[in-house]
């Protein structure tokens, strides 16, 4: 009977030891559903041969991203070991344990000397300057710009332009010229218009596009250490940029209202449109000729300076963390180890991922290999974010409603639409006692 | 033979024979289905007018503490949530009084002698049996400013449905009519069926004009079926939130119904949202009531 129990026991304890093994053998990384998530889950399928640990990345559409994350981590769920999170998540997710703790991991591996400053900025560090990290940088991002060389560089065109506006037609160097190009090339009368901008409120997608105008304008949208906003996202740099910013609206094909990525990059694609605002995540679709018909004329530029010579862009992108309420943290650890290797990030570079290793962003190889890595490369200097406290969301759709009107149905002016969005946030950081 | 057979059958058996006891059927089908309707509606219910008294953020780990009726004062102090009931008033009102109008009128076309009348009554009613992303997606595409069919057929040039502040609300309205006439459609046939031949008989003796039949005879005897039409479609309107979220996102467009999400799913305020959620279930409690007392008088007559 001892020796039947035994052999039951042992057994039993043979198929638990078992059993958790198979569990750690799978990973599981949710993102939202675009190429890099693509790209990474190639890579993976490289550390899968390696290690025999299968990698899946899960996938859901960016306008479920968010809800879907926040809905998996509420539920203290484990369905995932890691989640590409968006950068203005870190203060939520941290604050609210849904994160594990990075800083011993980052100080381990110096990260802070690996990774370009921006992205350990604003991609793995909360509260600012705290040295405390939650995230790895894994997909930098920031928003740049594509345009028609064929529509630019036609002599007739660059004729009349010169006669029109004093000076050449050539990428623009400031908002002026962003601004008069697209006036120029903006014939509804011929299915041509000027240019492409984020317009879509659902998200991000609108106060990103915003936020090109304001940083380069030398405006912010707060003082993110006190909180301050008054005087600040309703300063005058600020309304000017609002009004740029609807002014080009005007110059945007019919139609334009709800447009993001998906809309920014058929502008190319389709002939719309003379120049196109997007991530630069999704510039490996323009220079691909069988997604891309004008592939070989689509030429790329960063973020122009506003009329001081402030040149910044909105930072896009996401850091890699891992999920507290996940079963396997050892090996998504083991994972995070692999990832940040010089070779697996040269690698995850290689089939499109924007890495955010320093020395790669550096080589000539990355700043070669595409006609857009070096304007994304100068651009990861010149980035900023908007705010991630915990609070994010509700500035977020704040944002929207105030400047959504403004900037696409001329509603009210500049000034009153930061005004009011000015009051909506001071009350918020007051109810959530940031000051 | 029968009598062997009923002696030899056991006391359960023989109980099944004479059929279940009320007791019996109480306990095997009404105590689970109650039960099922406590555990999965009246308990989230009651647990979320608890939050409705909390400051709670399902987002964070913090505890919910108790704040009274704050939330409910914040919010019926709130411009934009008066902004976003009184944009669903709007489309309540165009989107119900539109079906109601192009249903019966569809109804009393139907309700003579055509040919192909069933197979008609049948393509009439595919509309509503299309779900709510697929005839967003689809009208999205029929308003599209470059290349849909609707500004092609009405000659609208490249005029703009969805991304006009002024315009969107019409056009989610314009499809919810498209989609749900053919509902009042089928009950106002059901309607119309059912009034007697013998008083259009003697109207006709009495020479009654077109006019006064349909005021006098139709539409009263009508009535009560058409107010159970338009107090379901009233409540669907006021719960909206498919088509106009698909379709266009608009400020002008937020019905109560996406701004009750954005506040529960990506602003993460559950306390809050709770409490507008119990805003909203009240006034289409008090849009019902007053529907329903509007409906037994008109029965009364």
């Amino acid at each position: 009977m001892r020796k039947t129990v035994t052999g039951l026991l042992a057994g039993v304890g043979l198929m638990w030891a078992c059993g958790t093994s198979a569990q750690a053998q799978e990973l599981t990384i949710f993102w939202a559903e675009w190429d890099p998530a693509n790209y990474l889950q190639e890579l993976v399928n490289e550390y899968e041969a390696q290690t025999g640990v299968k990698v899946t990345v899960e996938t859901t559409p960016w306008a479920d991203f968010q809800t879907k994350a926040f809905t998996e981590f509420n539920a203290k769920g484990s369905a995932y070991d890691m989640v590409v999170g968006d950068s203005q998540w870190i203060g939520a997710a941290s604050e609210a344990g849904h994160y594990v703790d990075l800083t011993d991991f980052f100080n381990k591996h110096k990260l802070n000397e690996v990774m370009a400053p921006a992205t350990v900025k604003y991609y793995a560090e909360y509260p600012s300057n705290s040295k405390k990290y939650w995230s790895i940088p894994a997909e930098g991002d920031a928003v740049g710009w594509s345009y028609r060389k064929d529509w630019f560089e036609d002599p007739k065109e660059m004729e009349a332009f010169k006669a029109k506006y004093g000076y050449d037609l050539a990428p623009p160097k400031d908002w002026k010229q962003l601004r008069d190009i697209a006036e120029f090339f903006h014939r509804p009368d011929q299915k041509r218009y000027g240019i492409a901008i984020y317009t879509d409120n659902s998200y991000d997608g609108l106060v990103m596009g915003v936020e090109n105008a304001i940083f380069s304008f030398g405006g912010e949208l707060g003082d993110y250490s006190t909180y301050k906003v008054d005087g600040v996202i309703n300063s005058e740099k600020n309304v000017k940029a609002l009004e740029t910013y609807r002014e080009l609206y005007g110059f945007t094909p019919p139609g334009w209202a709800k447009s993001f990525f998906v809309e920014n990059n058929q502008a190319i694609t389709e002939n719309l449109a003379a120049m196109s605002m997007n991530y630069f995540a999704f510039f490996p679709a323009l220079v691909n000729e069988a997604s891309n018909p004008n592939a070989k004329v689509t030429g790329f530029f960063a973020n122009p300076a506003g009329p001081d010579g402030h040149q910044f862009a909105a930072l896009g992108g996401q850091g890699i963390s891992i999920v507290s309420y996940s079963d396997n943290q050892e090996e998504a650890m083991k994972f995070l180890e692999w990832f940040i290797k010089d070779e697996t990030q040269k690698r995850w570079a290689e089939l499109g991922g924007y890495t955010a290793s320093a020395k790669v962003l550096e080589s000539p190889e990355f700043q070669n290999a595409t006609p857009y890595n070096k304007a994304f490369y100068e651009t990861m200097f010149k980035v900023k974010d908007f705010w991630a406290t915990p609070e994010y969301a509700e500035l977020l759709i704040q944002m929207n409603q105030r400047i959504y009107p403004y900037v696409t149905a001329g509603q009210g002016t500049a000034k009153e639409a930061l005004d009011a969005l000015a009051e909506d946030w001071n009350a918020t950081f007051k109810k959530y006692g940031r000051h | 033979m029968a009598t062997v057979v009923m002696t030899s059958l056991d006391s359960k058996s023989r109980a099944f024979s004479r059929g279940l006891s009320d007791i019996k059927i109480r306990n095997l089908f009404i105590v689970p289905t109650i039960l099922f309707l406590i555990i999965f509606n009246i308990f989230p219910l009651i647990y979320s007018l608890g939050y409705s008294f909390t400051d709670f953020r399902a987002s964070t780990n913090a505890p919910a503490n108790f704040v009274g009726l704050r939330n409910y004062r914040e919010l019926l102090n709130d411009p934009f949530i008066w902004s976003n009931f009184a944009i669903t008033a709007k489309y309540v009102i165009v989107s119900v009084a539109g079906q109601v109008i192009v249903g019966f009128g569809t109804a009393m076309l139907l309700n003579r002698d055509i040919p192909f009348k069933g197979l008609l009554t049948t393509l009439l009613l595919l509309p509503m049996m299309l779900s709510m992303a697929v005839v967003g997606l689809f009208w999205k595409l029929l308003y599209d400013p470059s290349f849909g069919i609707i500004n092609h057929a009405l000659g609208f040039g490249r005029f703009e449905w969805l991304s006009n502040p002024d315009m969107a609300l019409y056009a989610v309205a314009i499809t919810d009519i498209w989609m749900w006439s053919p509902f009042v459609m089928l009950l106002s046939l059901a309607g119309l069926s059912a009034v007697p031949k013998h008083l259009y008989e003697a109207a006709a003796i009495d020479r009654a004009g077109p006019f006064y039949t349909f005021f006098r005879i139709t539409l009263p005897l009508v009535a009560p079926i058409l107010m159970i039409a338009i107090i379901f479609r009233t409540m669907e309107a006021f719960k909206t939130f498919d088509l106009a979220y698909i379709l266009t996102s608009q400020p002008t467009t937020e019905v109560i119904s996406i701004r009750l999400y954005k506040m529960a799913f990506q602003e993460w305020q559950t306390g809050r949202s709770c409490a507008l959620a119990y805003i909203v279930l009240i006034m289409v409690l008090a849009i019902t009531n007053i529907y329903v007392k509007y409906l037994n008088k008109v029965k009364e007559r």
